[in-house]
């Protein structure tokens, strides 16, 4: 069995984010950049389903990514966890892309790479969309088990629980398959010393858009299905009336919810 | 006028509510038209009706909740495909975004999510980065396709004419690949749910506990609103995973959030500051969520909580 376990390099969302008034798009050299927080639960993930299954040889685990030069470091930090190998897409014309060039681009990665699982976070903490993996399960034609709480694998069938408005949906599908996964599925693992060391000898294989057959037109910002036309600060929020608690503290609380009609 | 598709969010027979608010959002962008999909009664097509509907595309049939999103995505091409709509409008719910997502992919369409408003043209509304940003964007290829929040717009109730037509949906096997073999209810019964309610009341670490909750969800059921929690409060084990607001959790958009206990990382504020009006109780005076309030209570939430509870309840009599 093989895993590959999509990551994306994110802006550290504790960093105040912006707009680059040049082009529209996310300000990237503006803030430090970290793993989105919940692809480390994917790859914790596939980690776990490795020792499960007997280890690297029989169920190796590569990291991808797509983004540029600097992505690289979020495939590292999955090698530093455990994961065998990397693959970074990286080429000029990615930048701007949106979800769905994106998706297109994972879609090529993942066909060339042929895994049996496809490992993701459900959401990206800087575009929010929660959208990119739909994307690619509709692309690779794989089944859609998407935010995943608990994943089991048997005989070639993987279930998973996939957390719902009102709790969960048990879910099952044959292998090859795609998953994304919630924060409560596990505790990721810290790098231990040794993982830091081991990691600086594993591969990363760099591939272009050109070596995946995708038109370079088709991504980027040239290729984005939706432009964002305009931005501004939102207004700050009237600073509003606070009062200190001296026994009335819940009375008055109701008193503006009176004033403004909620109750 | 062309047609605006609507993606009906339904369950247990019932209509809910952010579908009146994209049909009332239809009006204005051109003919509404809401696509039922699964269990549809005629009461659900009467109530859509009511909503505004002026056609109703119904792909009717137990296979659609069956299998993970993808037959819903079929049903929702063919009513695009029946009805050569102009635009498609889907709540921005984690459902919701996805079939707007793989519709997005097979029919060669540009897609926005996260929409707090849509104005002529089909430009969207985006609030970004913990609300400090307004964007406005539009899509560029094919109909453009829309994943709006809930509490964005108010509904105002105005019958459509009501055509039903019934969509004959082809579920091909790829759509049967993610088979759902059980569904497990962990929902606290009785209360809305919480990206759709009007109020939300929300706890954090500082309730303390998880029977500390119990003053929580006594004003959340006095306001006949939801419980939300902050990612403290569920990572706890006080509270359930699903009502964790924030970048990690739920984003809501109500008219009221009452946050409880919680200093206002702004991981927290990411799902929450769209809220029309914010009320705290924090017995820290510093605590950051002070600076997003429109009305502030200093003081310790075990105090202050059961005394609002109580005038609530006895002004509403
Ligand atoms: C990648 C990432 C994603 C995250 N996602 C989320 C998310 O989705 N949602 C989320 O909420 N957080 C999220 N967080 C965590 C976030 O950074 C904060 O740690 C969290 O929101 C803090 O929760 P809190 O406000 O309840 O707790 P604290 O920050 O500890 O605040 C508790 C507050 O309660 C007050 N208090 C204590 N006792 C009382 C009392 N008796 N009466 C009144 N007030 C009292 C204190 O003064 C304090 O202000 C995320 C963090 C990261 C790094
Ligand atoms: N550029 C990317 N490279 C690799 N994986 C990505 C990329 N963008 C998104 N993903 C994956 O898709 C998930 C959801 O992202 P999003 O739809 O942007 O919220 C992430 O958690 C990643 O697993």
């Amino acid at each position: 069995m093989k895993i590959v376990v999509c990551v994306k390099q994110v802006p550290d969302s504790w960093a105040e984010k912006k707009l680059n008034p040049a082009d529209n798009t996310l300000d990237r050299d503006a803030a430090d950049a970290v793993v989105n927080e919940l692809d480390e639960y994917a790859i914790e993930e596939a980690l776990q389903i490795q020792e499960r299954m007997g280890g690297s040889d029989e169920c190796p685990v590569t990291v991808l990514t797509v983004g540029p030069d600097k992505a690289i470091e979020s495939v590292r930090k999955g090698l530093q966890m455990g994961a065998n190998d990397g693959v970074h897409v990286v080429d000029d014309a990615l930048h701007g892309s949106d979800a769905l060039a994106t998706s297109a681009v994972l879609a090529a990665a993942i066909d060339r790479l042929a895994p049996d699982l496809v490992l993701m976070g459900s959401e990206s903490t800087d575009a929010r969309m929660s959208v990119v993996p739909a994307m690619l399960a509709e692309r690779t034609g794989r089944p859609q088990l998407t935010f995943a709480g608990k994943v089991d694998i048997a005989d070639g069938v993987i279930t998973v629980q996939r957390a719902t408005d009102y709790g969960y949906d048990v879910v099952e599908a044959a292998l090859p398959a795609l998953v994304s996964v919630v924060e409560k599925i596990n505790e990721p693992r810290y790098p231990s010393f040794k993982g830091i060391m081991a990691a600086k000898k594993k591969p990363v294989e760099t591939l272009t858009l050109a070596d995946l057959g995708v038109e370079p037109t088709a991504v980027g910002l040239s290729g984005a299905w939706s432009s964002v036309q305009e931005f501004a600060a939102r207004p700050p929020r009237a600073a509003g009336t606070v009062v200190t608690d001296e026994g009335d503290g819940g009375t008055k609380a109701a008193e503006f919810l009176a004033a403004e009609k909620f109750i | 006028m062309s047609e605006v598709l609507v993606l009906v969010e339904h369950a247990d027979g019932d209509v809910k509510k952010v579908t009146f608010e994209l049909l009332t959002l239809a009006r204005s962008l051109g003919e509404p038209a809401a696509v039922a999909i699964g269990d549809v009664s005629d009461d659900l097509v009467a109530s859509l009706t009511a909503g505004g509907a002026d056609t109703v595309y119904v792909a009717a049939g137990p296979e659609f909740g069956q299998h993970v999103v993808a037959p819903k995505v079929s049903a929702l091409q063919s009513a695009l495909a029946a009805s050569s709509a102009s635009g498609v409008l889907v709540p921005a719910t984690a459902e919701g975004k996805e079939i707007a997502a793989r519709l997005a992919v097979r029919t060669g369409s540009g897609l926005i999510t996260d929409a707090v408003g849509v104005s002529a043209g089909f430009v969207a509304e985006q609030s970004v980065f913990g609300g400090s940003t307004l964007v406005q964007s539009a899509v560029t290829t094919g109909t453009p396709i829309i994943a709006v929040r809930p509490n964005s717009v108010a509904a105002e109730a105005n019958a459509g004419a009501g055509r039903r037509v019934d969509l004959d949906v082809t579920i091909t096997d790829a759509d049967r690949a993610a088979k759902v073999t059980e569904r497990v209810a962990q929902e606290k019964a009785g209360r809305p749910e919480l990206t759709e309610a009007a109020i939300v009341v929300s706890g954090g670490r500082g309730v303390g506990s998880p029977e500390g909750f119990a003053v929580v969800e006594s004003l959340a059921d006095a306001l006949g609103a939801a419980v939300g929690a902050s990612r403290a409060a569920t990572d706890a084990g006080w509270y359930p995973h699903q009502f964790q607001v924030g970048q990690t959790g739920k984003t809501v958009s109500p008219q009221l959030y009452i946050a409880n206990g919680i200093s206002g990382a702004i991981q927290h504020r990411a799902g929450m500051q769209t809220s029309k009006t914010i009320v705290a109780v924090n017995k820290d005076a510093e605590a950051p969520i002070f600076d997003l309030v429109d009305f502030g209570v200093v003081g310790d939430l075990h105090v202050v909580l059961p005394q609002l509870t109580d005038e609530v309840t006895r002004r509403k009599g």
